[in-house]
């Protein structure tokens, strides 16, 4: 009985290994060691003698040059911006979807959403260029109805890719936020119409604070994903608007200075987990029951 | 006296059926009003017009003489409370309880008085930090309550709500609720399936069929004195025996049941002679093996099928003689009867004054 019983936990624990391991050899090789790497390579440095040393000077650089940590904040308030956005935008919808329309099409609408994230991102951003760039469709139009005199550029502006950033992070906002939303009990938001309550306080005493896991599950995924966007901010962004991955970017790639980009990396990584735990202590949110 | 509901001529449509039909009636301030009725007879429909969750297509709703067309259910001075409770499971007793106080704008010290007065009076004094999942069924039923009547509402209105208890909190709440209801002196309406709810509860009933009120009467009348074969049958239970008129004075009406037995009954409508009819009779009306030497009894011989044991709700199922038709019988449990087995034949009899006739309606 006793052995039975310590040869059946035995198996247990080798069953769990076995299912565990590729995620741990996933997570320790492809994450966790190049982070190391990463991490040593952005305290390193050439010293004047062109040696490589120990040193703080690619986290000085960052401070002391206006462009590396203006860029770093402005990527920082625009991805909550971002974030913030979709959620005003895609709260309605969701509402939309799982409450007002008639449940036969709620299937129908849901997948109409989707429909655009089966394209490429890259793809999409080009549909974005064509209808906003000089010689593009909506120029093209407001010309012809006389609104403008003469074309005007609309990419490569802050709102511009604002909007791309929204357009392309619309789906990981809607999916959650539907699925909260669909388990919220109609009687609910009827009880507290019934008690006295207007539009507004129903949305924020009843609906909003039933949705909170949804909203910050998706504003997590929302915000990350904005923040270490490059595509968007590059095509629609341009030159005047630049974002910190490109900052990044330029270090690896047109600079070779890995070291330099490393500790940018890191940067990023700081800011990023810091917001993240941030909006989960202001809406009272455990990571744990958010991602579920 | 004051009239605090009055509901004249409400219909209400949907694309293929008529939910509500053309219903009418007041309430008077402070009375117990319940409409009965079979799930899907309207009357959900009915106390969300009343309520403002829906618009009626014509008639008029007036609660203490205003008139609500066009008024949204945050300004109506009625409240709802749902099938399910619809507690609000995000915030505490107390929160729940406040949500309406606050709506209005009152002030934090008035807020908190009055949110553990009422809390006293449902006798949950000291829940106020509770979460509403630590709550058990009973407690749930009266935070909801409270949050309803805290509000002072002019008529509170109640979906069913003691649907969801089991058995034994039912019964306790049914006695609750009709005593917390003359405690606050609020008008009540009150809808629900359950015919023993509402004849508990109630100073008022109204039944309910197919969007139309079939009878509206006192809990006795309608038991005693149902006026349509619905209600009849609808309201306690009854046993249908279908025959033809053989003569109708005006008075006592002879019929000839389709297996051949002719009984006599009291009744103040007229019938033409063969004319096809439904004899309702109570189980309790049927006496067993009644004494020779009461005269004026319909008696007849059954044939015991089985004993329905139920405690003080016994019954006895039989079929009268060389018969296929089934008689539900009480069975008094006071032990004179205990010597009734199955498959015995005994003789039953009833007063031609508890019997009820209906003409048959084809269905």
């Amino acid at each position: 009985m006793n052995t039975s019983a310590r040869a059946k936990n035995r198996n247990f624990r080798w069953g769990l290994l076995f299912f565990l391991a590729p995620v741990c050899l996933w997570l320790f090789l492809l994450i966790v060691l190049p982070h190391i790497d990463l991490l040593i390579m952005s305290f390193r440095a050439e010293n004047d003698m062109g040696d490589m040393v120990w040193s703080l000077s690619n986290y000085r650089n960052f401070f002391e040059e206006p462009v590396y940590w203006l860029t770093y904040v402005r990527t920082a308030i625009y991805s909550v911006l971002v974030t913030f956005l979709t959620f005003c935008i895609t709260l309605p919808l969701a509402f939309y979807i799982t409450k007002v329309v008639c449940p036969r099409y709620q299937g129908f609408l849901t997948i109409l959403l989707l429909m655009p994230f089966w394209v490429s991102e890259l793809v999409r951003v080009y549909g974005w260029m064509i209808l906003l760039r000089e010689s593009g469709v909506v120029n093209h139009f407001l010309l012809k109805i006389g609104l403008l005199n003469q074309p005007i550029e609309m990419l490569y502006r802050d709102t511009t890719m604002v909007l791309g950033l929204v357009y392309t992070s619309m789906l990981f906002m809607v999916v959650p936020l539907i699925s909260v939303l669909e388990s919220l009990d109609d009687s609910l938001i009827e009880a507290a119409h019934d008690l006295g309550a207007n539009t507004w306080s129903i949305l924020f005493k009843i609906i909003i604070p039933h949705a909170t896991p949804g909203i910050v599950s998706g504003s997590i995924v929302v915000f990350m994903l904005t923040l270490g966007n490059y595509l968007t901010p590059n095509l629609m962004g341009g030159k005047n608007s630049l974002w910190f991955t490109e900052q990044i970017y330029n270090q690896f790639i047109a600079s070779f200075n890995w070291n330099q980009g490393s500790a940018f990396g890191f940067l990023l990584l700081i800011i990023s987990s810091l917001i993240v735990w941030l909006g989960l202590t202001l809406s009272r949110q455990k990571l744990g029951k958010v991602v579920q | 006296m004051k009239i605090d509901l009055s509901v004249q001529h409400v219909t209400k449509t949907y694309a293929d059926f008529t939910a509500v039909d053309d219903v009418s009636f007041q309430v008077e301030t402070g009375r117990f009003f319940s409409i009965l009725g079979p799930s899907g007879c309207g009357k959900t429909t009915l106390l969300r017009m009343i309520a403002g969750l829906s618009e009626p297509d014509s008639g008029k709703i007036e609660i203490r003489a205003r008139d609500m067309a066009g008024i949204p259910p945050n300004r109506r001075p009625v409240n709802l409370i749902f099938q399910n409770l619809a507690l609000f499971p995000m915030m505490d007793v107390a929160e729940n309880i406040a949500f309406g106080l606050h709506r209005r704008g009152e002030g934090k010290a008035v807020i908190h008085k009055k949110v553990s007065a009422i809390l006293e009076r449902v006798d949950l004094a000291g829940f106020e930090t509770k979460k509403i999942e630590q709550l058990s069924g009973g407690q749930k039923q009266r935070v909801a309550i409270a949050r309803c009547l805290v509000l002072e509402p002019a008529v509170l209105l109640l979906d069913e709500p003691l649907g969801a208890l089991d058995l034994k909190l039912r019964e306790q709440m049914k006695v609750e609720l009709k005593k917390l209801q003359a405690k606050v002196g609020t008008t009540f309406v009150y809808i629900t399936h359950d015919q023993s709810e509402a004849l508990v509860m109630s100073d008022h009933v109204a039944v309910m069929n197919q969007g139309v009120f079939q009878q509206m009467d006192t809990p006795q009348n309608l038991y005693n004195h149902p006026r349509t074969p619905f209600v009849a049958r609808f309201v306690g239970d009854n046993n249908a025996w279908a025959g033809r008129v053989n003569s109708s004075d005006g008075k006592t009406v002879s019929i000839e049941t389709n297996d051949g037995f002719t009984f006599q009954v009291l009744s103040d409508q007229s019938f033409q002679p063969g004319e096809p009819v439904d004899l309702f009779l109570r189980p309790e009306a049927m006496l067993i093996q009644p004494d020779e030497a009461i005269a004026d009894l319909n008696r007849f011989e059954v044939v015991v099928k089985s004993l329905l044991f139920d405690g003080a709700n016994s019954r006895l199922l039989v079929n009268p003689l060389k018969t296929g038709t089934e008689l539900l019988i009480a069975l008094p449990q006071n032990r004179q009867y205990d010597y009734v087995r199955r498959d015995d034949k005994i003789e039953v009899g009833w007063a031609k004054t508890s019997g009820l006739c209906f003409p048959k309606i084809e269905t």
